[in-house]
């Protein structure tokens, strides 16, 4: 009996291996097509967000497609699933470099960035990353960034607190368990001290204890805060505003562009988020009519409002596509080449996109953007002027 | 010799699967006949070989459930990748660097894994499940908060935030909170995993073969027995149990000097990790240590290789991983695979032969 179980056992694995190993050619024959593939999780807790970049690349995808593709070269798209997981992400990116791609839109968070990033560099990759915030993901000279890094938005946000006088004691309420959200706070309180506000109480939450903020809250009230700073996603910050009202606090509050789509929460009353300030590239709700065609179509080809992921993606394709008009690049030039005229190119172009007007690079990958300071007003983001 | 052979046939043959798959993989990779994403599994595939082994350690052999593996896998790595980033720039020659680093990951995970197993070696069966599950939590979040960096002056630690470090403005942080270690040096290679594992399965192996593994398996079997013989039951439970947690640091430091961002999360490090570490270990059978390497690989594989599904990919891995569960222990499912075997005799027979090997543990 056992012994039927190792043979089935090894009928199983025997099978397995031949079938990987049956998934390759070696190398991919190169089209006339451009690769472009796309990293980012899609299932387990962060899946909203992959989700969001997968879909604002695609629509880009189409839109290019349907209008003659980049240079008349058509674009093909896969985007592969990291579940998180820095390791999966990798393994993600390997699979996607078997399919043949070109060039990388990825990965849409940080930490699995910053592992595939270490991989890519040795290929020569092109990589942009949509979201992936933090400094490290854009250490080698492959990738860039469409995003603020993280250092920018909380160097932006203390002094734009601090250039509007909107208060002189702040608190922070942070995701210490957050790559993005502790990288904001680091900066943001490193640079309050050039600023004329004091931060009175600094409290963190994590991953595992983010659904009662009730003590953070009465720590901000008895150090006398005036502006709460939320460096968080909109998930617990519509907590915190919910919790912060029927407390009967009344903080003003300020936060980056993790607040966008608070609005959008089921069940939560929007008018507490009246007067919250945030520092965004993108709002749903703009006006623009770049924004509300994009808003109408992916509304349309997905059934969901986009967010700033969706955006991200969205720029990050037009950007690639600017890129490869520049360098006057082709399918057919191997990867590495292709990664160093698109490299060169990024310095030189600028690109008005859904997330900033004329977007700059430089060499060291960082983008070069006014943020936008955006107040909720009527239940609706408008722009500060 | 002869006498060795038999005595020893089936570690041979277990250690002969781990040769020949490697000289199988190697040579295919060398010949670049293999998709990089099959050659970029390789590291990962020796770590979770080396994990699934280890856990049968506590699982099989002391027969004791522990949920908390994941922790000590943490412990392995973040040690060794701290180690590695502070004396990248001092001992230059790789491989002696990461020796070190692994002998400093099996050392500090096996006494952690000491420290954590003296309390909790005093419970059993569930209770200790629910101790280890909560141990290996606290190691993952006691990581999250610890900032490292390093200035001219030394070393600085805080567990408030990288602020509080107050380094020099050329100080280098080190242990970033949650945002752990970056750029571990990239020492972990294929044929450095199946040095280890075979390390490792030589280390386990030996003990179920030698006199304090039969004074464990004894107290698996039979606490008060075991003790009324004089078998000593806290030392031999201790001895299991660290050597299970160190050899979890292993596979840590084959991790964390395979990826550049090392990060504590619930998905890497977390008790889903130490579940799914059960998981390779029950599939493959407890006890069974060959069939851990056989389920730690399959298993690991098998998500990988649904990539082509996109998002049903998760759902389809569960169901793939239910469906082997039933197949390989249902006792309908054993009956029923031996009528369908009896039906094939000669494929039956032919694969039993090749196969070849006798019972290693208890089934």
């Amino acid at each position: 009996m056992k012994r039927v179980t190792r043979a089935l056992a090894v009928v199983l694995s025997t099978a397995m291996v031949i079938a990987s190993l049956a998934g390759c050619g070696g190398q991919s024959t190169k089209s006339n097509t451009f690769k472009i593939g796309g990293i980012g999780p899609t299932t387990g807790a962060a899946a909203v967000y992959g989700l969001a970049v997968k879909n604002g690349a695609d629509l880009a995808i189409k839109e290019i497609n349907a209008a003659g593709g980049i240079n008349g070269y058509q674009i093909e798209y896969n985007f592969q699933d990291d579940e998180l997981d820095a390791e999966k992400s990798v393994n993600a990116y390997n699979a996607l470099k078997d399919w043949g791609m070109d060039i990388l839109v990825g990965s849409v968070t940080s930490g699995c960035c910053v592992a595939v990033a270490a991989e890519s560099v040795n290929d020569n990759m092109f990589q942009l990353t949509p979201s992936g915030s933090a400094v490290d993901c854009i250490a080698n000279k492959n990738v860039f960034q469409v995003c603020f890094t993280d250092p920018n938005q909380g160097i932006g946000s203390a002094a734009y607190i601090g250039d509007n006088k909107l208060a002189s004691k702040v608190a922070v309420i942070y995701d210490s368990s957050d790559v993005y959200s502790s990288g904001i706070y680091a900066k943001f309180a490193a640079e309050a001290e050039n600023q004329p506000f004091e931060i009175v109480a600094a409290e963190a939450f994590t991953s595992d204890s983010k659904t009662d903020f009730s003590v953070q809250l009465q720590k901000a009230a008895d150090n006398g805060a005036e502006l709460v700073f939320l460096p968080i996603y909109y998930t617990e910050a519509s907590l915190i505003l919910t919790q912060a009202a029927s407390a009967g606090y009344d903080f003003k509050f300020f936060g980056c562009d993790g607040l966008d789509g608070i609005l959008g929460v089921e069940n939560f009353d929007t008018s507490l988020a009246e007067g919250v300030m945030l520092l965004t590239p993108f709002a749903a709700d703009a006006t623009d009519e770049k924004t509300q065609a994009f808003v109408k179509a992916y509304e349309e080809a997905y059934g969901e409002t986009p967010n700033q992921f969706a955006a991200d993606a969205y720029d990050a394709v037009y950007i690639i596509k600017a890129a490869i008009e520049k360098a006057g690049a082709k399918p057919n030039m191997s990867v590495s080449e292709l990664g160093d005229a698109l490299e060169k190119a990024m310095t030189e172009i600028t690109v008005d996109g859904l997330t900033g007007l004329s977007m700059k690079w430089t060499e060291d990958g960082a983008v070069n953007k006014a943020p936008k300071a955006m107040i909720i007003k009527d239940g609706n983001y408008s722009l500060i002027q | 010799m002869k006498e060795f052979m038999t005595r020893n046939k089936d570690n041979i043959i277990t250690y002969g699967i781990v040769i020949v798959a490697f000289v199988i993989m190697q040579s295919l990779i060398s010949a670049h006949a293999v998709s990089s994403l099959m050659t970029g599994l390789m590291v990962p595939l020796c770590a979770y070989v080396i994990l699934a082994v280890s856990l049968n350690v506590t699982v099989g052999i002391l027969g004791e459930l522990s949920l908390g593996h994941a922790g000590f896998m943490c412990v392995g790595a973040f040690t060794s990748a701290f180690f590695s980033k502070l004396t990248v720039n001092v001992i230059t020659i790789g491989w002696l660097r990461f020796t070190l680093a692994i002998l400093i990951g099996f050392v500090c995970a096996g006494l952690i894994g000491f420290l954590i197993g003296m309390p909790v070696l005093r419970l059993k069966g569930d209770y200790l499940a629910i101790v280890t599950l909560a141990f290996g939590e606290i190691i993952k979040n006691v990581i999250n908060v610890l900032y490292i960096g390093r200035d001219s002056n030394g070393l600085h630690f805080s567990t408030k935030d990288a602020l509080a470090l107050n380094m020099e403005e050329t100080g280098e942080i080190i242990v970033n909170g949650a945002q752990g270690i970056t750029g571990t040096p990239k020492n972990s290679n294929f044929a450095i995993g199946i040095v280890l594992i075979l390390i490792t399965l030589f280390i386990v192996l030996n003990l179920i073969k030698s006199r304090d593994g039969r004074a464990i398996m004894a107290i698996r079997d039979n606490v008060i027995a075991a003790e009324s013989v004089g078998v000593n039951i806290t030392k031999y439970k201790l001895l299991a149990f660290s050597i299970s947690a160190a050899l979890a640091g292993v596979a840590g430091v084959l991790y964390s000097h395979n990826i550049s961002s090392l990060m504590a999360t619930p998905k890497n490090f977390g008790y889903n990790m130490s579940i799914m570490i059960l998981v390779f270990v029950v599939l493959g059978g407890i006890g069974n240590i060959r069939g851990s390497i056989i389920s730690a690989v399959v298993l690991t594989l098998l998500p990988e290789m649904l990539r082509g599904l996109s998002n049903y990919r998760m759902l389809i891995y569960a169901i793939v991983l239910i469906a082997m569960m039933l197949f390989s222990w249902a006792p309908k499912a054993q009956d029923l695979r031996a009528r369908l075997t009896g039906m094939l005799p000669k494929f039956g027979k032919k694969k039993t032969i090749a196969e070849g090997g006798t019972d290693n543990g208890n089934e």
